[in-house]
């Protein structure tokens, strides 16, 4: 199964390498990870996107929690909670498919930011399946570059990840 | 004398000025640093300034960086106290590594101090420059770069918090040269405490856990105690040896968990595992409660996970909650100390009105007793050979089970674990997790420095002795007189072991037709040398050896070429499975000699 760990971190360095050394060494697999420094300046927060089976992900858990860098982390798969990622595609375009690129990225509320004869730059934010279905829905031949952030989440209403 | 006698006192007149190599220096003399086993060069020549400086922690010179760990290792171990290596940059730390990872694999609290080239040329591949923090990532509790010479003090002194507390570990200091500039001076104040909110290890176990795990003990019909390394580093020897004996179930330990329960109790039935008893296997396999005490579920110990106590239903008491149901699912997890956890255990079974079956204990001791009866560990007494098992029985004798015992890693380290009936804590010193071969000899020279007028020994076979035999001129210098005891079977035998039994006995390159004179050797390194090739000789030479209380002696013991670890479970087999030896006296043995 699918899970999203969000962990709070000392921003030192190195401390981005703890966790992929982490992950490498002992086999897990990351689907993304997403990091930038929090409002308090001395801490990082990671967003990691892992598969793996309940057992893995209770290792993973904990192994993550052992590293003394880490202060706090929580599996937002556990509880209702907000995913997003940031998506920017540039396709190629012509006369012909400009106003179909264009209708099916106003269906996934996507917004074009970018516009040169040959090209158009779309932003979307949504969770990745939603991201994924819009690349399935556009003509594959059409796209030159994808750039992901990896997901991102935050946990609904009281409980969330914090000091 | 340290630098605070003859301090520099600023304008306040209150606080401390030292420069970043008296600090470190300091540092470890406030934090109770006794010895720090080093080797110089040109990233820590400042510090090495600052030790010539003063006499309060003595600094040990190996002669190589891998033997100052597994000496400063080896003083952890038999002490419990944190062991302190101090290499310089580049060569120096990566010759650190394996010690570390030594340390590492079996949880024993060390700091390591490596230097590193200025911080300005940190990342142009600078002369000596090694990515310490990187290279030992996967193989330290936890490594710290000081960027800042007036947080070198404080970030000593979590190294040690860290490296001690909690399940214990190796932690790396990389402190680059110019932190230790010996012109520029900062106040100096070593924290008492430290707290870090990334790093709060549990203690207490949790009370509700504890209540079903006691009423789950009690109620067992064929209970085993299985403990661990985790008894010795968590000092709980006691407390064990309390609530095995007001249960009255039987006990065995692993490789590391040695000595935390007495071996000579009859509640004792061995080591368990690979080359385990018949009886502490069989127990396991049978039992259908296992209390498991600081104990971390090894593959050598646990064989065919599938096949693992099938029947069992499992308590497991461990401080790092990332050791429990890593392998084996358990029923009643308890994350705490073992000592804080193992006390409330106690007294919750004075207190509570059940007791243990009577009836079905009976039973099960019969079953145990039947079992030992097998007598897994008898083996040719009658050869005219030296057996390797003959040679550990007579040390125990000599020695009358009271040395400190440290290995290398092979053959011979089981005979140690298995003849060698220790009854204390922290007196078999050895590499479990890791088994690095070379670890014997620099670890019986950090244990003697330890315990100066206890009996050392190092138990050691030809091949791994020359893994780290450099030693030898370290163990001169500071006046560490061990005792060697080599047992020579020119043969790698733990790998020639293997090729027997599974490689239709091809010996590929498990043999080294060119040993040197063993003897000679330790003469040339200013020891005593001695060769024993008859079996009549062997008691009366450990005598002499041992009587000989200031030298290091070599004993170079000519054993039984062809002798085998038994019983042994082969990889991929379970706990019922086990190859016993045949019965002693058998021909192969002495036809192949
Ligand atoms: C050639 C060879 C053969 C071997 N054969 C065997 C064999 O037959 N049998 C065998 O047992 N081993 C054998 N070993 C050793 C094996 O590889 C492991 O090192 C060993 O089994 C691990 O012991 P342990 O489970 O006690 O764990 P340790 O490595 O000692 O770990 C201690 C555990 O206790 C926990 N802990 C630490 N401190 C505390 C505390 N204060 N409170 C609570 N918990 C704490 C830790 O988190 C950890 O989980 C062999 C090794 C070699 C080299
Ligand atoms: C550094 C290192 N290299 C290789 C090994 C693999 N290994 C394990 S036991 C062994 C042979 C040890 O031979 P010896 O020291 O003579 O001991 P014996 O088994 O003969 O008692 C080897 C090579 C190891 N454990 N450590
Ligand atoms: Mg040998």
């Amino acid at each position: 199964m699918r899970h999203i760990i969000s962990i709070l971190i000392e921003n030192e360095a190195g401390a981005l390498s703890r966790v992929a050394g982490l992950f490498s060494a002992r086999g897990y697999n990351i689907e993304s990870l997403t990091v930038a420094p929090t409002e308090d300046p001395s801490l990082s927060r990671m967003t990691l996107v892992t598969r793996g089976n309940d057992d893995i992900i209770e290792q993973i858990t904990k192994q993550l929690n052992k590293l003394v860098d880490v202060v706090k982390l929580i599996d937002l798969a556990e509880s209702a909670h907000i995913e997003r990622e940031l998506m920017m595609v540039k396709v190629k375009t012509s006369e012909a498919t400009r106003g179909e690129i264009k209708r099916i990225a106003d269906i996934f509320r996507g917004r074009i930011i970018d516009v040169t004869p040959m090209t158009f730059v779309i932003e979307m934010t949504g969770t990745s399946d939603k991201l994924d279905a819009f690349i399935k829905a556009i003509d594959e031949t059409s796209i030159i570059e994808v750039v992901r952030s990896g997901a991102t989440g935050i946990c609904r209403g009281e409980k969330g990840l914090h000091l | 004398m340290g630098f605070i006698d003859h301090l520099i006192v600023n304008a306040e007149g209150n606080s401390v000025e030292l420069n970043g190599a008296q600090i470190l220096v300091q540092s470890l003399k406030d934090e109770g640093v006794e010895y720090i086993f080093g080797y110089p060069g040109g990233a820590v020549l400042h510090i090495y300034d600052a030790i010539f400086q003063q006499d309060d922690v003595k600094h040990i010179l190996v002669r190589h960086e891998q033997g100052a760990t597994h000496a400063a290792d080896a003083y952890a171990r038999a002490t419990g106290k944190t062991g302190v290596v101090l290499v310089t940059s580049g060569p120096g730390a990566t010759n650190a590594v394996t010690g570390i990872a030594t340390a590492y694999m079996d949880s024993i609290p060390m700091v390591v101090i490596s230097g590193q080239v200025p911080s300005p040329v940190i990342g142009s591949d600078a002369f000596q420059e090694v990515d310490m923090v990187g290279i030992s990532r996967p193989c330290v509790k936890h490594n710290f770069l000081v960027k800042d010479v007036t947080k070198l003090a404080e970030t000593i002194k979590k190294a040690f918090y860290v490296a001690s507390t909690g399940r214990p570990g190796p932690v790396v200091v990389d402190v680059p040269k110019d932190i230790t500039d010996p012109t520029i001076k900062v106040p100096y104040k070593y924290p008492r405490k430290v707290t870090m909110r990334s790093y709060n290890p549990a203690v207490e176990g949790h009370k509700g856990q504890i209540k079903k795990a006691v009423e789950l003990l009690l109620s067992a019909q064929r209970p085993m105690i299985y403990s661990g390394g985790g008894v010795i580093l968590g000092e709980a020897s006691r407390e064990l040896i309390e609530l095995t004996r007001a249960l009255g179930y039987p006990i065995t330990n692993t490789l590391m968990g040695l000595g935390a329960y007495p071996a000579t109790d009859k509640q004792f039935i061995g080591m368990l595992g690979m080359h385990g008893t018949y009886e502490a296997n069989m127990g396991m396999h049978e039992s259908d409660v296992i209390l498991a005490v600081g104990a971390r579920f090894d593959d050598r110990v646990t064989g065919k996970l599938a096949e693992f106590c099938p029947y069992a239903k499992i308590i497991h008491i461990d401080v790092d909650p990332a050791s429990i149901s890593k392998t084996v699912k358990v029923d009643i997890p308890i994350v705490g100390q073992v000592k804080p956890v193992l006390t409330q255990m106690i007294e919750q079974i004075k207190e509570s009105k059940k007791q243990p079956s009577k009836k079905a204990l009976t039973a099960w001791w019969e079953q145990i007793d039947k079992w030992r009866s097998v007598q897994c560990l008898e083996y040719d007494r009658e050869s005219p050979l030296i057996k390797p098992q003959y040679v550990i029985e007579q040390l125990y004798e000599v020695t009358k089970g009271d040395a400190y015992i440290t290995s290398d890693v092979g053959q011979h380290q089981m005979y140690a674990a298995q003849y060698y009936h220790f009854d204390k804590p922290r007196r078999w010193i050895n590499s479990g997790g890791l088994g690095t071969m070379g670890f014997g000899l620099p670890a019986a020279i950090g244990v003697k420095l330890a315990f100066p007028e206890a009996d050392v020994a190092c138990v050691t076979g030809e091949a791994s002795i020359q893994m780290c035999i450099q030693e030898l001129s370290t163990a001169l210098q500071y006046k560490t007189p061990v005792k060697i005891i080599n047992l020579n079977n020119r043969y790698m035998g733990m790998v020639r072991q293997w090729q027997e039994f599974s490689y239709e006995s091809r010996y590929s390159h498990s043999y080294m037709d060119t040993l040197p004179d063993f003897v000679k050797l330790a003469e040339a390194y200013g020891h005593v040398g001695m060769l024993v090739e008859n079996k009549a000789d062997l008691r009366s030479a450990l005598e002499e050896a041992f009587a000989m209380k200031d030298r290091t002696v070599f004993m170079d013991i000519i054993t039984d070429r062809t002798e085998n670890v038994y019983p042994m479970i082969e990889s991929g087999k379970g706990h019922h499975d086990m190859k016993l030896r045949v019965a002693p006296g058998t021909p192969t043995d002495r036809e192949l000699a």
